[in-house]
């Protein structure tokens, strides 16, 4: 098991290289980022040569990645155009952005499994075929049609919620932007434990388990569910990531100030700074739930050990 | 204060679950009359706040409020009127003395004297310095030492400034300028308190100004909390008890908020919501011209379109563009129909014309054809407008441009959109030279001048002559009228000025831009000024 986890420790080195130089090279392709700073006019010829010199952009491209590599290693993300500390505007994205993916999650594991195991057990009932049209319905919307609905529907016509979250933004104020988020993963999540569920309850460890007379509740809990958790969770894990990174739509139209918002600022202004760092931890936070997806395949089923 | 409390928290999660009754909501409950906080929508100012490297809207709303320079320009006429100078004096229009007012102080008890002045140009100029306004700075001799084309900077000061005594200093200009100081309204010329030069890192962290605000607090990204400063010895103080400016990650979110009740002022409606607004807000929408023009402007350093009978062309494309039908259409009247190369916010003495463009600017789609035709034809046959995609939905109207100008010429291949992903590329394209065609060009003037209107853009060389557009007789026209001391003559010459642009059609006028804003019950007196920015100091709250 250690050195297991060791070796992969070891495998993410050349992916976080490589990811980083892959990303650097991308935002540089996307040309000088200092023609956007001076507005719908040109920056004169001397303070933008100047500018390019601060930031270091007039070295060739490796040799700024090198440079950059360098000071992460140190503890330094670089600086936004704004004047403002990489590493600053992490400290305030991602707290916010992991309460949100949290609450996501949250509602994932909680309905999404709930229900799945429910329409798996009552496969072809009303409750089932209901379900499934459901998660159909909330499969097919975008995400920003369900956000702007559910924020005009809440926030405006009942009033139930502020449409807008605050800077701070506190865990309840999250709750209905953390379920819009789940939407869509909650109902993967509620079809692949379906289909799963469905599937190990005709195995022959369930028979027995009835055979030798277990409560139902235990049957499903300790011999049903537990088997059937491997995809839903290798789909979590994953999921994590993707939440993290990719709630950009969702938090410009509940104006979180997470790490989505930073990104696609970022990318606007073509700010390397801001969009390599908050890649690179992303990358990383990517790398790390993978590692933690594989390790619980082994508390979830005994049969798989790692050497 | 906002949103719901801890305790609601469990109300809230079963109401989202089963669909109970309400919670949420809740306003501001901050305190009313003249100590009320005004809250109002904002985004994320792009540089670090400092007079001489603002050079966006969003930078410059702080400055307005924590700043005041030697003049001001009027929210309503956009004249420039005195502010801290007692006196602006010239014989020749080259060498200018400026007395400035006693009494005033920064908000941390500093007294502004001639030197916090010529401290704060000396530094915005400086080319070490990084300031991305210092060609404000250019018509003050000695720029050329502090700020060269290339190579490292020989002065550190502008050998045309001098201090001469703690209220007076004087300014000597590198060509002549008659209606400089009318351009000392901008923020790139506030005075800077010697903290800023002592600890400027701790003084970006908290901006300290002689303006009716103070800079309370500074969450980058997030907030910016400015209050009255009850001690401002300036004659416009606050009317408000303060303005707190929310970062919003979109426009749409803070035009939600402010219907929802939670937020007081937007000035920057969305393009989807203008269709909405007059049942939303009613006559708390407010809709006024503001220095803003948007043209199309040409690559004359393509030859295809620095021909002899290239004039033709363009003034044929003028003619193509149903400008009327898409101002209604595509603006809700937002924009209106431009009839010259300036902004009806300059009004008539100014130098607003809105006869000047003429016919050259008249839908007439069989006069078009034949010009056109006349001219050449299009080059290459077939146009493309480039423009950036990311920002301010520029791909409607292009597209309804375009498809004025195809049906004009009867070729539903005559010109096409060429979008561009960023803002920042879009520059860089332009910057490089490789623009394929006519591509978008808004200007937001520096101040109410027409000559802000004409010189930077159509200027041989000048900083925001994107096109490379190059015309003696234009440029001739424009010294002297710089030259001018009567500002009446000098008004007219910059007219002539204009009228070689109409006749060579060196850019296509499209519109004049509306600032608009709306706000919500509990505030009163919003007015934008002429650079579509709200007046913060005159708001009051019921």
């Amino acid at each position: 098991m250690g050195r297991y986890v060791i070796r992969r420790l070891l495998q993410m080195i050349p992916v976080f290289f490589g990811t980083t130089l892959l990303i650097f090279l991308m935002v540089n392709v996307m040309g000088d980022p200092v023609a956007g700073l001076c507005g719908d006019r040109q920056c004169d010829p001397a303070t933008a040569a100047q500018l390019r010199k601060e930031f270091g952009l007039d070295k060739p491209v490796w040799q700024q990645y090198l440079t950059y590599m360098g000071n992460v290693f140190t503890g330094d993300f670089g600086t936004a155009f704004n004047g403002q500390e990489v590493t600053e505007l992490m400290a305030d994205a991602f707290p916010v952005t992991i309460r949100l993916t949290l609450v996501a999650i949250f509602f994932e594991i909680v309905i999404g499994i709930t229900l799945g195991v429910v329409t798996g057990l009552r496969r072809g009932r009303p409750v089932d075929t209901g379900v499934l049209v459901l998660t159909l319905v909330v499969i097919a919307v975008p995400t920003f049609v369900t956000g702007l609905l559910v924020q005009l529907l809440l926030g405006i016509k009942w009033g139930w919620i502020d449409p807008s979250v605050s800077s701070s933004a506190p865990l309840d104020e999250l709750i209905v932007p953390g379920l819009v988020l789940a939407s869509v993963s909650l109902a993967y999540v509620t079809r692949l434990t379906r289909t799963s569920i469905a599937e190990n309850l005709r195995a022959d460890y369930v028979r027995t388990a009835k055979a030798k007379g277990l409560p139902r509740g235990r049957v499903i809990r300790r011999h049903l569910l537990r088997n059937s958790l491997i995809p839903v969770v290798t789909f979590i894990g994953t999921d994590i990531g993707a939440l993290m990174g990719g709630a950009i739509v969702t938090e410009r139209i509940f104006n979180i100030h997470g790490v989505g918002y930073q990104l696609y600022q970022g990318i606007l202004r073509q700010n390397t700074q801001t969009v390599v760092g908050f890649v690179t931890v992303l990358v990383i936070v990517f790398l790390l739930a993978n590692l933690l997806v594989d390790l619980l395949y082994a508390v979830l089923d005994p049969r798989i050990r790692y050497a | 204060m906002r949103g719901p409390t801890r305790a609601g928290w469990a109300a809230c999660a079963v109401a989202v679950a089963l669909a109970a009754t309400g919670c949420g909501g809740g306003g501001d409950g901050g305190a009313g009359g003249e100590d009320g906080i005004v809250s109002s929508s904002w985004s994320d100012p792009q540089n670090p706040l400092e007079p001489a490297n603002t050079n966006e809207v969003q930078g410059g709303k702080v400055l307005d409020m924590i700043f005041r320079g030697l003049k001001k320009y009027d929210p309503k006429t956009g004249a420039a009127t005195d502010m801290m100078a007692e006196s602006i004096e010239t014989d020749d229009s080259v060498n200018f003395t400026v007395r400035i007012k006693d009494g005033w102080t920064f908000s941390n008890g500093e007294k502004v004297t001639a030197k916090s002045y010529v401290d704060a140009w000396n530094y915005g100029a400086d080319l070490r310095n990084n300031q991305k306004n210092a060609y404000f700075f250019g018509y003050i001799d000695g720029y050329e030492q502090v700020h060269p084309e290339s190579g490292e900077p020989s002065a550190t000061s502008l050998s045309g400034l001098k201090v001469v005594d703690d209220l007076t200093f004087t300014v000597k200009l590198s060509q002549k300028f008659s209606t400089w100081p009318d351009t000392l309204g901008y923020s790139a010329f506030a005075p800077l308190p010697q903290s800023f030069f002592d600890d400027h890192d701790a003084w970006l962290d908290q901006p300290v100004g002689n303006g009716p605000y103070t800079l309370q607090s500074y969450d980058r990204g997030t907030k910016a909390e400015l209050r009255r400063w009850d001690d401002y010895p300036g004659p416009d103080g606050a009317q408000n008890g303060g303005i707190d400016l929310m970062v919003y990650t979109d426009n749409n979110t803070a035009y939600t908020d402010l219907i929802a009740g939670n937020l007081d002022l937007v000035d920057d409606i969305p393009a989807a919501q203008l269709r909405n607004v007059g049942s939303d807000l009613g006559d708390r929408y407010i809709n006024t011209p503001a220095g803003i023009i948007q043209t199309l402007a040409f690559p004359f350093y393509d030859d295809a379109w620095d021909t002899p009978d290239g004039n033709k062309v363009r003034t044929g494309i003028s003619r193509a563009i149903n400008r009327e039908q898409i101002t209604e259409t595509i603006f809700q009247s937002t924009r209106t129909p431009a009839k010259d190369w300036t902004s009806p916010v300059l009004g008539e003495d100014g130098g607003f014309d809105d006869t000047l463009c003429g016919d050259a600017c008249e839908y007439d789609p069989a006069e078009a054809k034949r010009l056109i035709e006349e001219g050449g034809g299009l080059p290459g046959g077939q146009i493309k407008i480039s423009y950036n995609t990311d920002t301010g939905s520029h791909k409607d109207w292009v597209d309804a441009v375009c498809n004025s100008i195809n049906n004009a010429l009867g070729d539903d291949q005559a010109c096409i959109g060429n979008p561009i992903g960023t803002f920042a590329d879009f520059r860089n394209q332009i910057g490089e030279q490789r623009m394929p065609g006519p591509f978008r060009a808004g200007w937001q003037m520096d101040y109410p001048l027409i000559q802000n209107f004409l010189q930077p853009l159509y200027y041989t060389n000048a900083s925001s002559n994107d096109g490379k557009w190059s015309n003696q007789e234009f440029d001739d026209l424009v010294d002297r009228a710089n030259a001018e001391t009567d500002t009446a003559t000098a008004v007219d010459t910059f007219q002539q000025a204009e009228e070689v642009v109409r006749d060579q059609m060196a850019a296509v006028p499209l519109w004049y831009q509306n600032g608009s804003a709306g706000y919500s019950e509990r505030i009163s007196n919003v007015t934008l000024n002429p650079f579509s920015v709200p007046v913060y100091n005159e708001i009051t709250v019921n």
